[in-house]
C-alpha cells in the first residue's frame, strides 16, 4: 500500500525586541546566566506584567508578512504547569484570541507553487533555561537560568498541509527567509531564536481521516527536521505494515544516532488549565495601527523574486535562491548596481559563495567579502586580468580576508599572460619539444591540441590566457 | 489627649503649627504599642525604636512639614518593602525580603511617612478573621475574645488600637471593609485599577484592590490623595484623573440619591446590624438624602461566583511558591517533583491548600466552562445590576457585614459559615466598584459597620456620604477600652 506523510509545524520565533516582553529588561543573547532578570520577569510576589508595545508591533508585522488575518482583540492566558524553569509555574500566552489568524505562505517545490495554510500566530513569553550539572539523567543538582524567561516569541502553527520531509523544509526555509525580510526575528536556529516542532502522522493514500500523531520536539536545523520527519514517516509506515499500534506521543530527534526517541506518552500530557490572565487587559487594535504597519512593510521575498526575474531576467530557481534572506538579496542588489551581467553574479553567488559559506558554516554578514570586490574581480576577468579559474582562488581569498582582488593578485602572482610574444615563444618551445605529437597532430588527432595547450598552461603555471593560447596554437600549428 | 490618639489630620496640623515634632510622635506610639501590643498582636514585624526616632528626627531637622511627612503608618504584610521581610502571614515566605516597594507604599515613602512596621493577616489574604496566619492570633480591641476580621485584620485593629494612626490594607472579596467594620474604623477599597497592585502580593488579581484604613473619613480622604493614581507598572491600572478628595469632606448631601438593596437586608443580617444601618438611613433623609430600596437580584449568586473566580486566581498565583527562588524550601526531597510538593505541603495552611485546590478543579479543561466560565458570566450580571441601580442613584448603602465581630475560634472549622461573612462585601469586588466601611453603631459594646457603595471611580461620593454622616454622628469618636487602666 501507498502511503502520504501529513505534516504540520509549529514554530517558535524570537521577536526582535530590545527588552523582554513583560518587564524592561534586555534580551540580548548569550549574557552571563541571570544577569538580565528583574523580579518580574523572576516572577518574584507582587510583580505584575506589563506589555511591550514593540512584541504587539512585530508580531502584526510578522503576520502581516505571512498573509494572517490580524485579531482587532486577542487576550493574554495563563498556561499553567509546575517546571523550575518557568517562575511562575504559568507562561503567559494566547490560547483562544490569538493575535494573528489564518494566513499562508507559499512554497516552490521543483518549480511548482504550493500554498502552505497557517492556522494562527500568538505572542507568548519563552520560559527560562536549565543547566544540569553534568548529563540530564545521572545530574544532583540543576542551576536555572532564567535570563530568557519572558523574552516574547511568537508561535505561528501551520496547516497540516506539507507531505514530506522536504516540504516541510522548503517551508521553514521560506518562513525564515520572509520573518528575516519583514524584520520581525533574527531568525538563529543555533541560538533558539527559531525554533521547530513537526506534528507528524501517515495514512494510506486517500484517506480522509489522520493517522496517529506523534510531535517530534525541538528540531535545531533544517536538515534535523527534514530527517526527522522521513524517520518519523518510515517508522509509521513500518509499524502499520507490521500490524503494530502507535501510539501518540512526544518524540525527540536524536542527531547522532539519525533516529527520534520516545519523550512522553499521550497519557502524560498534562491539563493546562488555561485562563484568562488578569494581569493583562485584551489586545484592542484598531484598523489604521494595522493599515499603518501594512502600508510600511518592506518588500518580502515574493515580491522580491518577481522584481528578480522581470528586472533580470533570472531562473525562478536563481531568485529564489538570492532571495532566502536580506543579506543576499542586498548583496546582489549592491552587485546590480555597478554590474550589468545579472546571471554572472548569480552564478557567483550561488555557486562559489554558497559554497564557501556552507564550507566554513556562516551567513553572509559573517564572511568578509563585499559586492564591490566582486565586482572588481568580475572587472578583471572581462579585462583577461585574470582566467575564471583564478578568479576562483581570488574569490576565496576575498571570502576569508575581504582584500580587494588586485591585492590578491599581486600577492600571489596571479597575473594571466595575454602577451603574445612570450606565448609564441612557449608554444615553439612546445611543439619543438614534442615532435611525435606535432606527427599525430597532422594525422589527424585532436587529442593532441588538447596536449599542446595543456603543456603551454604548465609550462605558464596556469597563467597563460587560454583563450590566447588557443588563437596562436592553432595559428602555428595550421600555419606550419 | 495623647498623640497616639489622633487623627491623621489632626497630627498634620499640630505639626504644621510646630507645636510638636514627628519625634514626640513617634514616641508616642511606641508607648502605645508596647502599651496594647501584647494584648492584640497586631504586628508581624515592628521595626526598631532606636531606628525610627532616628528617621523621625532626621525629618523633624529637614523642617520642611507637608503632606504626611512624619506620620507614622504600617501595612499589611501583603505589601512588598525592602526594609522589612514580606510574609503574607505564611511560613512560605517567613524569611522573604523583597528588594524592591510596592507602588502604593513608594509614593508614602517620598512623603517622609514613616514606616513602622508590618501588620497581621490571614495568610495569603485567604480568610474573615485574621485566625489563618501563620504567626499568631489578633485580638479586637473591642473584646479580646473576638477576631478582628480579616483577612487585614491586624491592620484594622491596629489603627482601632491607636497602635497606628492609618494602616493600608488590601481587599479581595472585603477583607479591608469587614476587619474595618468589625473594629470600628473606616476602610474603603477603591475601584479596581485605581490604586497600583504593583508590589502587593496577589490573591485573586482581577479582585485585589490596595486601600487605606483610618480612624475617620477625612484621613481616607488624606491618604487616598496620596496612594491613588495611575501606574505604568500595574497594566490594569487606570489613567483616570484623581481629584483632590479632600474638597468632599464637609459638602452638603441634600438631593443625594440613596439606594439600598433588599438583598441586603435579607434573615442573615442580624437584627441589630439591620436596624444600625436602618437607623444611618434615617440619619440621611434627615441630612436631606433622597433614600429608597433598589434591587440587586444576582446578589445571591455573586457568592459563589467569587469562590470559583478567586480561587482559580490564586490557584495560578500561588504556583509560583514552589521552592525554587524564594521562600520555604524542602531540602530533603529526592527530586524536583517532590521538592514542589512537600514545599507546598509544608508551607501552606489548609485554607490556602482548600482553595488552591478549588481553583486548580475549576479551571481544568472539563470543569472549566461549567465553574470559571458560569462564574465570569454571572460575574458580567452582578456588575449589570449595579450599573442599572447606579442610574439613578449616586450612592448604595448596605450593611457591611452581617454579624458583628464573632469570637475566636468560633467559625474556624466552618468554612462556609466564614464564606457567608462576606456575602454584602463580595459583589463590590465581582463589579470593580468603591466601597467603603464606616462606623455606624454598636451592638453589645462591639462595633456595626455601615457600607457605602459608589459608581467606578467616584470614591469622592462615598467620601462626601460617609463625611457628612460621621459629622452628624459620633460611633467614629468611641475608642476601645483596651490599654486603659
Ligand atoms: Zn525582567
Amino acid at each position: 500500500m501507498a502511503y502520504e506523510t501529513v505534516i504540520g509545524l509549529e514554530v517558535h520565533v524570537e521577536l526582535k525586541t530590545k527588552t523582554k516582553i513583560f518587564c524592561g529588561c534586555s534580551t540580548d543573547f548569550g549574557a552571563e546566566p541571570n544577569t538580565q532578570v528583574c523580579p518580574s520577569c523572576a516572577g518574584f510576589p507582587g510583580t505584575v506584567p506589563v506589555l511591550n508595545k514593540k512584541a504587539v508591533e512585530l508580531a502584526v508585522k510578522a503576520g502581516l508578512s505571512l498573509n494572517c488575518e490580524i485579531a482587532n482583540y486577542s487576550k493574554f492566558d495563563r498556561k499553567n504547569y509546575f517546571y523550575p524553569d518557568l517562575p511562575k509555574a504559568y507562561q503567559i500566552s494566547q490560547y483562544d484570541y490569538p493575535i494573528c489568524g489564518k494566513g499562508y505562505i507559499d512554497i516552490d517545490i521543483s518549480g511548482e507553487s504550493k500554498r502552505i495554510g497557517i492556522t494562527r500566530a500568538h505572542l507568548e513569553e519563552d520560559a527560562g533555561k536549565l543547566v544540569h550539572q553534568g548529563s540530564i539523567t545521572t545530574t544532583t543538582s540543576s542551576l536555572v537560568d532564567l535570563n530568557r524567561s519572558s523574552v516574547p516569541l511568537l508561535e505561528i502553527v501551520s496547516e497540516p498541509e506539507m507531505r514530506s520531509g522536504i516540504e516541510a523544509r522548503l517551508y521553514l526555509e521560506k518562513l525564515r527567509s520572509i520573518l528575516l525580510f519583514a524584520g520581525v526575528s533574527d531568525c538563529k536556529m543555533q541560538e533558539g531564536s527559531l525554533r521547530c516542532d513537526a506534528n507528524v502522522s501517515v495514512r494510506p493514500y486517500g484517506q480522509a481521516e489522520f493517522g496517529t500523531r506523534v510531535e517530534i520536539k525541538n528540531l535545531n536545523s533544517f536538515k534535523a527536521l527534514e530527517k526527522a520527519i522521513e524517520f518519523e514517516a518510515k517508522r509509521h509506515v513500518d509499524a502499520i505494515e507490521d500490524g503494530e499500534e502507535l501510539i501518540q506521543e512526544t518524540r525527540t530527534w536524536d542527531d547522532e544516532k539519525q533516529v527520534t526517541k520516545s519523550m512522553r506518552t499521550k497519557e502524560d500530557a498534562e491539563d493546562y488549565r488555561y485562563f484568562p490572565d488578569p494581569d493583562l487587559p485584551p489586545i484592542k487594535l484598531n484598523e489604521a495601527f494595522i493599515n499603518d504597519i501594512k502600508e510600511n512593510l518592506p518588500e518580502l521575498p515574493d515580491e522580491a523574486q518577481k522584481r528578480l526575474v522581470e528586472k533580470y531576467n533570472l531562473p525562478n530557481y536563481d531568485a529564489s535562491l538570492l532571495t532566502m534572506t536580506p543579506d543576499v538579496l542586498t548583496f546582489f542588489d549592491e552587485c546590480m548596481k555597478e554590474y550589468e551581467d545579472a546571471k554572472v553574479v548569480s552564478n557567483w553567488m550561488m555557486g562559489e559563495l554558497t559554497r564557501l559559506l556552507n564550507q566554513n558554516n556562516i551567513e553572509l554578514s559573517e564572511s568578509k567579502i563585499n559586492p564591490e570586490h566582486l565586482i572588481n574581480m568580475l572587472q578583471l576577468i572581462n579585462k583577461g586580468t585574470i582566467s575564471g579559474k583564478m578568479a576562483k582562488t581570488v574569490f576565496e581569498e576575498m571570502f576569508n580576508s575581504g582584500k580587494d582582488p588586485e591585492a590578491i593578485i599581486k600577492e600571489k602572482g596571479l597575473v594571466q599572460i595575454s602577451d603574445e610574444e612570450t606565448l609564441l615563444a612557449t608554444i615553439e618551445e612546445v611543439i619543438n619539444n614534442n615532435p611525435k605529437v606535432l606527427e599525430d597532430y597532422k594525422a589527424g588527432k585532436e587529442k593532441a591540441f588538447g596536449f599542446f595547450v595543456g603543456q603551454v598552461m604548465k609550462a605558464t603555471k596556469g597563467q597563460a590566457n587560454p583563450a590566447i593560447v588557443n588563437k596562436l596554437l592553432k595559428e602555428k600549428l595550421n600555419g606550419e | 489627649m495623647e498623640l497616639f490618639e489622633l487623627t491623621v489630620y489632626e497630627l498634620q496640623e499640630k505639626i504644621k503649627k510646630r507645636e510638636i515634632s514627628s519625634e514626640e510622635i513617634v514616641k508616642s506610639i511606641y508607648k502605645r504599642i508596647n502599651e496594647v501590643e501584647n494584648t492584640i498582636k497586631s504586628f508581624i514585624t515592628l521595626a526598631d525604636e532606636k531606628n525610627i526616632l532616628e528617621n523621625a528626627k532626621k525629618i523633624d531637622a529637614k523642617n520642611e512639614y507637608n503632606g504626611l511627612a512624619g506620620i507614622p503608618y504600617a501595612l499589611k504584610d501583603i505589601f512588598c518593602t525592602s526594609d522589612f521581610r514580606t510574609t503574607c502571614s505564611s511560613k512560605m515566605l517567613e524569611n522573604f525580603v523583597p528588594t524592591y516597594n510596592a507602588s502604593a507604599t513608594v509614593k508614602l515613602r517620598e512623603q517622609d511617612a514613616i514606616l513602622m512596621g508590618k501588620l497581621n493577616m490571614d495568610e495569603f489574604a485567604m480568610g474573615s478573621s485574621t485566625e489563618r496566619s501563620a504567626f499568631h492570633l489578633t485580638c479586637n480591641p473591642w473584646d479580646l475574645e473576638r477576631v478582628p476580621g480579616g483577612s487585614s485584620g491586624g491592620s484594622a485593629a491596629a489603627v482601632a488600637a491607636g497602635e497606628i494612626p492609618f494602616a493600608l490594607g488590601t481587599d479581595t472579596g472585603g477583607s479591608l471593609r469587614q476587619p474595618a467594620a468589625f473594629c470600628g474604623v473606616v476602610g474603603l477599597k477603591p475601584t479596581y485599577g485605581r490604586v497600583s497592585r504593583w508590589g502587593v502580593i496577589a490573591f485573586a488579581s482581577s479582585l485585589d484592590q490596595a486601600g487605606p484604613i483610618t480612624k475617620d473619613v477625612r484621613d481616607t480622604a488624606i491618604i487616598m490623595n496620596e496612594i491613588a493614581g495611575y501606574d505604568s507598572l500595574d497594566s490594569n491600572s487606570l489613567d483616570v484623573e484623581v481629584p483632590d478628595y479632600t474638597q468632599f469632606l464637609n459638602q452638603d448631601i441634600k438631593g443625594l440619591k440613596i439606594g439600598y438593596p433588599k438583598e441586603y437586608f435579607q434573615e442573615y443580617v442580624t437584627q441589630e446590624v439591620k436596624d444600625a444601618v436602618i437607623n444611618a438611613l434615617k440619619k440621611y433623609e434627615e441630612l436631606g438624602a433622597v433614600v429608597e430600596e433598589v434591587s440587586l437580584p444576582y446578589t445571591e449568586y455573586a457568592l459563589p461566583a467569587y469562590y470559583l473566580i478567586a480561587p482559580a486566581e490564586a490557584s495560578a498565583n500561588l504556583a509560583r511558591f514552589d521552592g525554587v527562588r524564594f521562600g520555604y524550601r524542602d531540602t530533603n526531597a529526592e527530586n524536583v517533583l517532590d521538592m514542589f510538593k512537600q514545599s507546598r505541603s509544608a508551607a501552606f495552611n489548609n485554607e490556602v491548600k482548600r482553595r488552591i485546590l478549588f481553583g486548580t478543579n475549576s479551571l481544568r479543561s472539563n470543569n472549566y466552562e461549567d465553574y470559571y466560565l458560569k462564574a465570569q458570566k454571572v460575574r458580567r450580571l452582578v456588575r449589570d445590576d449595579f450599573t442599572r441601580v447606579f442610574k439613578d442613584y449616586d450612592v448604595i448603602v448596605a450593611p457591611t457585614t452581617p454579624t458583628t465581630a464573632f469570637k475566636i475560634g468560633e467559625q474556624i472549622n466552618h468554612p462556609i459559615i466564614l464564606y457567608l461573612n462576606d456575602i454584602i462585601t463580595v459583589p463590590v469586588n465581582l463589579a470593580g466598584l468603591p466601597g467603603m466601611s464606616i462606623p455606624c453603631g454598636f451592638s453589645d459594646g462591639l462595633p456595626i459597620g455601615m457600607q457605602l457603595i459608589g459608581k467606578p471611580f467616584d470614591e469622592g461620593t462615598l467620601i462626601k456620604a460617609g463625611h457628612a454622616f460621621e459629622q452628624s454622628t459620633d460611633y467614629h469618636k468611641a475608642k476601645p477600652a483596651v490599654g486603659v487602666k
